[in-house]
């Protein structure tokens, strides 16, 4: 009797835990189902786009990357998709090497690879991100010069007071300094590379760096658009608030593209997702849902050596 | 009856000798070729810092500056190996004399609530995750540390922190073994003197068990050493060596989590951080050497 009910107890457990993992696991069971039926479905010849893609990259730009691409798969049975983080770097990596289909990438290919390999990829601007400055809530600075914020982060500047706020040590925490973030920050925003300095904080996610921020006493930092909220106090740059329409018309210069890169002209079924991502209906759904901006909003171009057009 | 008189000659089972043999043998190289594939990996991906992209093994190992990014890139590993060492030894001097008390308090002082109760604690803190002990450092240690000294709240005194709960089960399980190993005479020969029950402790079981809690120990401290994720949240990252136990710093392993997605491989900011990674692996070598001294001296 002990033995049947040991059973099962374990089997219940076991069911009620793989129905508990099926809620969150069902973009890779979504996945895995296509990539059965795709084995099958290949053969029977179908206008329907067919074949499994890999994109890994940028983690800024994963969590939009992986809300298409389940909407993708809903309306091309035929066709997996799969999307990873690792990071700018990992992802321009394994699509050069052809491990990847889709390169995510926060900065241009030219910035982390070398020219040969870089001049090999196509690249697909899918939405613009943009970066403000954040304060803890307690130093009451709400406007940051680009002089004040290079003095800040170099450290010529080291208490509050001098910059217009309480009498407070500035605490930075930064990001570490291959990040593609810091590098759009450092570029747009102060206009030249800093140093780690002594008694700084670096952490790699967005998310720590804001909670960090909001705890530390005289933090500052600088998080992307869509992670803002009441936790932290958003800085203006240049007397410039830091809103999507100051982003589009040019006058808040700290943003940069989210690059989806393929190696030469992608096949079809990749294609058919880039063409999805950059459809009205993502571009002006989903991607200012998560707090990015679309790319055709924008009415200023850059390109990869930081040349303003409109 | 008829007895045979031929003796029954034992079959020479030879095909199930040679299937075992060569199963063990088979599962013996892949385990081998794994070993040294991975060895060599990363000390060709590390050397070739050193061998492709021309910098220095001493500019390496004794530099203090870290700039990979810069215009002009500098590689010192000095305060990541500093870090790594301090707060390894740190995490270690705390968790020590926890372990032993509490392997005392499983072995002499109350058997039986030690095998009921502290046993399944101490195994429960083996199992958590590293990240979740990296988590609950940030969101409780570190504003701790804020508060009550004078700092940031993270560094190397936060790391140690964490580290030493992290280690705690390895030195633990290891003292009790060494403690419940001990012959009974021993203790039952200081009681007969006259000792009190701490002084026998203290003076009798204490020395005799200290090699095999040295191991313990050792074994602790090269687990902290190679702990990366709890050791990331918490220690503030900055590559500059700190002035005080509140201060932002970072160890090999951080240094390497931290950056490691964002470089591309081949660039010579990925070579670097896989020459930390090298010397990671050169010092865990040298932790297994220790050990192996350590339990191969076994006097008393």
């Amino acid at each position: 009797m002990k033995k049947s009910l040991i059973v099962t107890m374990a089997l219940t457990l076991s069911l009620s835990l793989a129905a508990c993992g099926n809620n969150t696991n069902n973009g890779a069971n979504n996945g895995n189902a296509a990539a059965t039926n795709n084995a099958t479905t290949n053969n029977t010849a179908s206008a329907d786009l067919s074949g499994s893609i890999l994109a890994s990259g940028s983690t800024a730009l994963q969590p939009l990357v992986d809300q298409v691409s389940k909407e993708f798969m809903d309306k091309n049975s035929g066709v997996s998709i799969q999307v990873q983080g690792g990071g700018s770097g990992t992802g321009l990596t394994q699509v050069s090497e052809g491990q990847a289909q889709i390169g995510n990438s926060d900065v241009f290919a030219e910035e982390k690879l070398d020219s040969a390999k870089a001049a090999e990829l196509v690249d697909h601007q899918v939405a613009v991100v943009a970066m403000a400055a954040v304060t803890n809530k307690d130093v009451g600075v709400d406007n940051l010069t680009k002089q004040q914020l290079v003095d800040i982060f170099t450290g010529k500047v080291t208490n509050w007071k001098e910059v217009g706020g309480k009498d407070e040590k500035i605490q930075i925490v930064n990001r570490p300094s291959s990040s593609g973030t810091r590098a759009t920050f450092e570029k747009f925003a102060l206009g030249t590379k800093t140093e780690d300095l002594e008694g700084s904080i670096q952490e790699d996610a967005s998310g720590t760096v804001k909670k960090l921020v909001s705890e530390t006493p005289g933090a500052i930092g600088y998080l992307a658009l869509s992670y803002l909220d009441d936790s932290v106090t958003a800085v203006k740059y240049e007397g410039v608030d830091a809103n999507v329409d100051n982003v589009a018309n040019g006058t808040y210069p700290v943003w940069a593209y989210e690059h989806m890169y393929t190696k030469g002209e992608p096949d079809a079924a990749t294609k058919a997702f880039l063409d999805y991502m950059v459809s009205e209906e993502i571009q002006n759904g989903d991607v200012v849902e998560m707090g990015y901006i679309p790319a055709s909003k924008m009415e200023v171009k850059r390109d990869a050596l930081g040349n303003v057009t409109k | 009856m008829k007895k045979s008189n031929d003796r029954e000659v034992a079959t020479p089972h030879l095909a199930e000798e040679w299937v075992g043999k060569v199963y063990t043998f088979i599962c013996i190289l892949f385990l081998i070729i794994t070993i040294f594939s991975m060895v060599y990996f990363v000390a060709s991906k590390g050397l070739s810092t050193f061998i492709v992209n021309g910098v220095n093994v001493k500019d390496l190992l004794t530099g203090l500056k870290w700039k990979p990014d810069s215009d002009t890139p500098m590689f010192g590993a000095l305060p990541f190996i500093f870090g790594s060492f301090s707060t390894s030894i740190l995490a270690a001097i705390i968790a020590a004399p926890l372990g032993f008390c509490a392997a005392v308090f499983m072995v002499e002082l109350s058997p039986k609530l030690g095998r009921t109760f502290m046993q399944p604690v101490i195994e429960l803190l083996a199992g958590i995750p590293s990240v979740v002990y990296g988590f609950v450092g940030l969101s409780v240690i570190v504003p701790l540390f804020r508060d009550l000294f004078p700092g940031q709240g993270v560094g190397i005194a936060a790391g140690s922190l964490v580290l030493a709960f992290m280690i705690l089960p390895t030195i633990t399980t290891i003292a009790t073994d060494a403690l419940a190993s001990l012959p009974a005479g021993l203790k039952e020969g200081s009681y007969a003197l006259g000792a009190t029950r701490w002084q026998t402790i203290y003076r009798i079981v204490l020395p005799t068990t200290l090699p095999a809690q040295m191991t313990g120990i050792v074994l602790g401290i090269a687990r902290a050493f190679g702990e990366a994720l709890a050791v990331q949240m918490v220690i503030g990252n900055a590559p500059h060596i700190p002035h005080s136990l509140f201060e932002s710093t970072s160890t090999l392993t951080s240094a390497i989590t931290l950056s490691m997605g964002n470089t591309a491989m081949g660039s010579v900011q990925n070579n670097a951080l896989w020459s930390l990674a090298l010397i990671l692996m050169l010092m865990t070598f040298v932790f297994v050497f220790i050990i192996r001294w350590l339990e191969g001296r076994k006097k008393l």
